[in-house]
């Protein structure tokens, strides 16, 4: 018979009107890594949630290590022998790693007795599991890779056997990545068990045994990975079948109609965030920028919609001309035909306590055509969203409805159609998919690559490797606010473009302050 | 010369050790994450607790007990608005200060009938001065029998307890368990809470501390420092200890200096009242009590950089879903 470190039966957790899970049912063998996957609001974080006892479980029943469990707070978790790396890493940056290691297991009352004594475990869960980290280093100061080696070592000194990771690659480096299921590897033949939460099916295919698939809040299917393939794994996640590879014909790259040189950046504290930068983008073109989060894409997206000043160098539009001496406001540009998608939708996308109609026409709601004796025509305006609705498949279909109640994907769709309808000669987009599920990512997809194909220029800036490999014609590395690379993209992988994003080596000494900033505004 | 220096060092002792308490209790609160502008209200209404109580029993030391039961009290209300209910915590904070402003005049004038005070405190219900021994006989000794007699002796014992209080909480905050956890809360509530750990309970003890420093204020104000209660009496003292701790970047040592700085600038206030400076001319003493809060405005904004606040200040917390 089979050891199993986890043995859920028919778990059920509803939320008021929302069946979060159904009936789930998994079990997890003893010493393996096992992957769950499924689209936003599939139910994993809550089932994980349940696990690490922030919520209970309406029925049904959990068992660890063959003993059946009652896990009502995390307290019953940790003493179970769960542990959970957390998708936003649960560490207070002031702290050194010791202190945050400690946190909740001191050991007694006063620090001293019980910090030498973790000192002494720490090193030797270091040195067993091959986690090296300085335990008198302060938190916030480490890179985001080391963060999670934090977080990793805080579960396995408070005896963890079960370590659940949710989405953890999401920011780190393909390199951090590489490290990190290394480590992960070494963590299963010293026999913990590994729960790995994630939506990169590549992931899963490259780490799991075996892997759970949730859709709706239910368990549909519970394969050995060694059997599956992603099409099958993306099919059950979305229910559907889906277009994993995008029909992408040659550009026909024309004019260039946006060119920026010697862009620099400084932001509030002073610190300068973007570096000469320079770059094209013609007509006809995808130019992607890679980059780990928080190494100056934000800013400089933001200082080419024209909503930052530049403290450095020229953005040319065509004619219109930014640098220091002339600013030009996000208005006059969308005039010209310059569109924007920003990365952050909830606070810079949409106001989500206004309706989808109101948002719809948001940064354009001075044009005549909504307007009559200064009052807006809210009929009309109702009207255009619907039609915007259902050209972009915005469910649900309703023109009234708060922005804040759309799914995250049909928010983004919403935003990309109200930028999309004037056919924008530009398009600067920032995160086009963070938070969106499988279906609404290839609708997204497919529409960026129409405006391209139909002559558009689109710069998109992304942190998801796949997203800028799949839709780019040109890649541009960013890496502490300088460009550290750019490859076409026919000749590019995620290896090189990997070591071009954390280029940090070569490059002058003083970078390495800021970019540890960065990084922990990042973390 | 020396005399003068002595009496104004002398003075700042004195004026400093409600700051020191108050902005200490503010110290425990904000660096759990509990924002607290109501430092004034509590020292107003501890104060008004132990004039009240020490001229009815005629104990100081009972005043003092009813002083902090009254001020934790207040400590309370603020946890459930801010920490139970995860109301705004600036605004329970106003609620506070205006409850003790309005309370303490109408209890005193129905109580004790004297126009919103209470009556003046015989020596016997008031914290009085302690002499050290040979503080007499020393004092003629050239500068260290001033330093002794003058400077360390002869003031009440909550002056004293005021010193030795601070590395005390320094010990605490920094070395202990409890100090650790507490410390992590204002940063971090959800990595306290995914230890296992109690947010809310961490939160609450932290107030608890909080009314004890500003019951400790406040009896020092109405039943050491004076003897008898009078309406707002306080006198912004609480905002002042608020300046301190901003200025202080939440560290135990630093506040302490911001305390004795304010002190200072008060001290100097009242000697140079009325006194010419040559070149200058009179002095407003107005212009001399605005110094804290200039100073505050002046040095964070400029000299000191800025000033990091816990990271979860204000933020009440909330179980993610």
């Amino acid at each position: 018979m089979t050891d199993y470190a986890l043995e859920l039966d028919r778990v059920s957790k509803r939320f008021g009107a929302v069946q979060a899970n159904k009936d789930v049912s998994l079990n997890v063998v003893k010493g393996s890594i096992h992957g769950i996957v499924g689209e936003n609001g599939a139910g994993k974080s809550t089932l994980m949630s349940i696990l690490y006892g922030f919520y209970q479980a309406d029925s049904g029943s959990i068992s660890v290590f063959g003993k059946p469990a009652d896990i009502p707070n995390s307290h019953a978790a940790i003493a179970a022998g769960i542990g959970m790396v957390h998708q936003h890493f649960m560490l207070v940056e002031p702290f050194t790693v010791l202190e945050n290691i400690i946190l909740g297991n001191e050991g007694s009352a006063l620090l001293m007795q019980g910090q030498a004594k973790a000192r002494k475990v720490l090193l030797d869960l270091s040195t067993n599991y091959n986690l090296k980290v300085d335990p008198d280093a302060i938190v916030g100061d480490l890179p985001v890779g080391l963060q999670q080696r934090v977080e990793i070592l805080k579960a396995l000194y408070k005896g963890a056997k079960v370590l659940i990771l949710d989405e953890p690659t999401g920011v780190l480096t393909p390199q951090e990545t590489d490290d990190l299921f290394a480590i992960l590897k070494g963590l299963k033949e010293q026999g913990v068990t590994i729960l790995l939460i994630t939506h990169k099916l590549k992931e899963i295919m490259a780490i799991t045994d075996n892997v759970s698939v949730m859709r709706h809040g239910e368990m549909v299917a519970n394969l050995s990975t060694a059997e599956t393939n992603p099409e099958e794994l993306a099919e059950l996640m979305v229910g559907r079948k889906v277009v994993t590879q995008l029909e992408k014909p040659d550009a026909a790259a024309g004019d260039d109609v946006l060119k920026v040189e010697g862009l620099s950046v400084v932001d509030a504290q002073q610190v300068e965030r973007v570096k000469n930068v320079s770059f094209k983008v013609s007509a006809g073109e995808i130019v992607g920028i890679a980059g780990v989060s928080g190494n100056g894409q934000t800013e400089l997206m933001e200082a080419l919609a024209g909503m930052r000043s530049v403290d450095a160098g020229t953005i040319c539009y065509g004619k219109l001309k930014i640098s220091t001496e002339s600013h030009i406001g996000p208005d006059e540009l969308r005039d010209a035909g310059i569109a924007h998608v920003p990365e952050d939708r909830h606070r810079v996308g949409l106001v989500t306590p206004m309706s989808a109609s109101e948002n719809s026409i948001l940064g354009y709601h001075r044009d005549d055509k909504w307007n009559q004796h200064g009052l807006l025509k809210p009929g009309l305006v109702e009207k255009h969203c619907a039609t915007l609705m259902s050209d972009f498949d915005v469910r649900p279909q309703d023109p009234k409805l708060k922005s804040a109640n759309f799914s995250g994907g049909n928010q983004q769709k919403l935003i990309l159609a109200r930028e999309l309808d004037r056919e924008p000669k530009v398009l600067l987009v920032g995160q086009p998919t963070r938070g969106v599920d499988i279906g609404a990512i290839e609708f997204i997809h497919t529409q960026l690559l129409k405006m391209r194909n139909r002559g558009g220029a689109i710069l998109l800036i992304s942190v998801e490797l796949d997203e800028i490999l799949a839709l780019s014609d040109r890649i541009i590395v960013m890496c502490d606010g300088r460009i550290t690379g750019e490859v076409a993209a026919a000749d590019a992988d995620e290896r090189t473009l990997g070591l071009m994003m954390s280029a940090t080596a070569d490059l002058s000494s003083d970078s390495d302050l800021s970019s540890n900033s960065e990084q922990e505004q990042a973390g | 010369m020396i005399e003068t220096i002595l009496l104004t060092l002398d003075a700042t002792l004195r004026v400093s050790t409600p700051l020191i308490f108050a902005a200490f209790a503010g110290m425990f609160s904000e660096r759990s994450g509990v924002i607290d502008i109501s430092l004034e209200g509590k020292m107003l209404a501890a104060a008004f607790a132990a004039a009240a109580v020490a001229y009815t029993t005629e104990s100081a030391w009972l005043g003092l007990g009813a002083a902090i039961l009254v001020s934790i009290s207040l400590a309370m209300l603020h946890g459930v608005a801010c920490i139970t209910f995860r109301g705004n915590q600036v605004v329970s904070g106003v609620a506070i200060n205006i409850l003790a402003a309005g309370l303490t005049m109408s209890l005193g004038l129905s109580w004790f009938k004297q126009g919103g005070q209470t009556p003046l405190l015989p020596d016997e219900a008031r914290f009085t001065s302690i002499e050290f021994p040979f503080a007499e006989a020393l004092r003629d000794v050239p500068v260290i029998g001033g330093l002794y007699s003058e400077l360390l002796s002869g003031h009440n014992i909550l002056v004293y307890m005021a010193f030795l209080m601070v590395p005390l909480a320094w010990w605490i905050l920094f070395r202990t368990r409890y100090g650790l956890r507490l410390r992590a809360v204002g940063e971090n509530p959800k990595a306290v809470d995914t230890a296992g750990i109690s947010v809310i309970r961490l939160r609450y003890s932290a107030l608890v501390f909080a009314g004890v420093l500003c019951g400790l204020a406040g009896t020092y104000i109405s039943a050491a420092h004076n003897a008898q209660f009078v309406r707002d009496m306080t006198a912004g003292q609480g905002f002042i200890a608020l300046a301190a701790l901003i200025f202080g970047k939440w560290r135990p040592f630093p506040v302490l200096g911001a305390c004795l700085l304010f002190g200072l600038l008060d001290a100097v206030a009242v000697r140079l009242q009325g006194t010419e400076l040559p070149g200058i001319g009179v002095i407003p003493v107005q212009f001399i009590e605005a110094m804290p809060y200039i100073l505050t405005v002046v040095l964070l904004a400029g000299f000191f950089g800025k000033a990091v606040a816990p990271k979860a200040i204000g933020v009440p917390y909330v179980k993610e879903r």
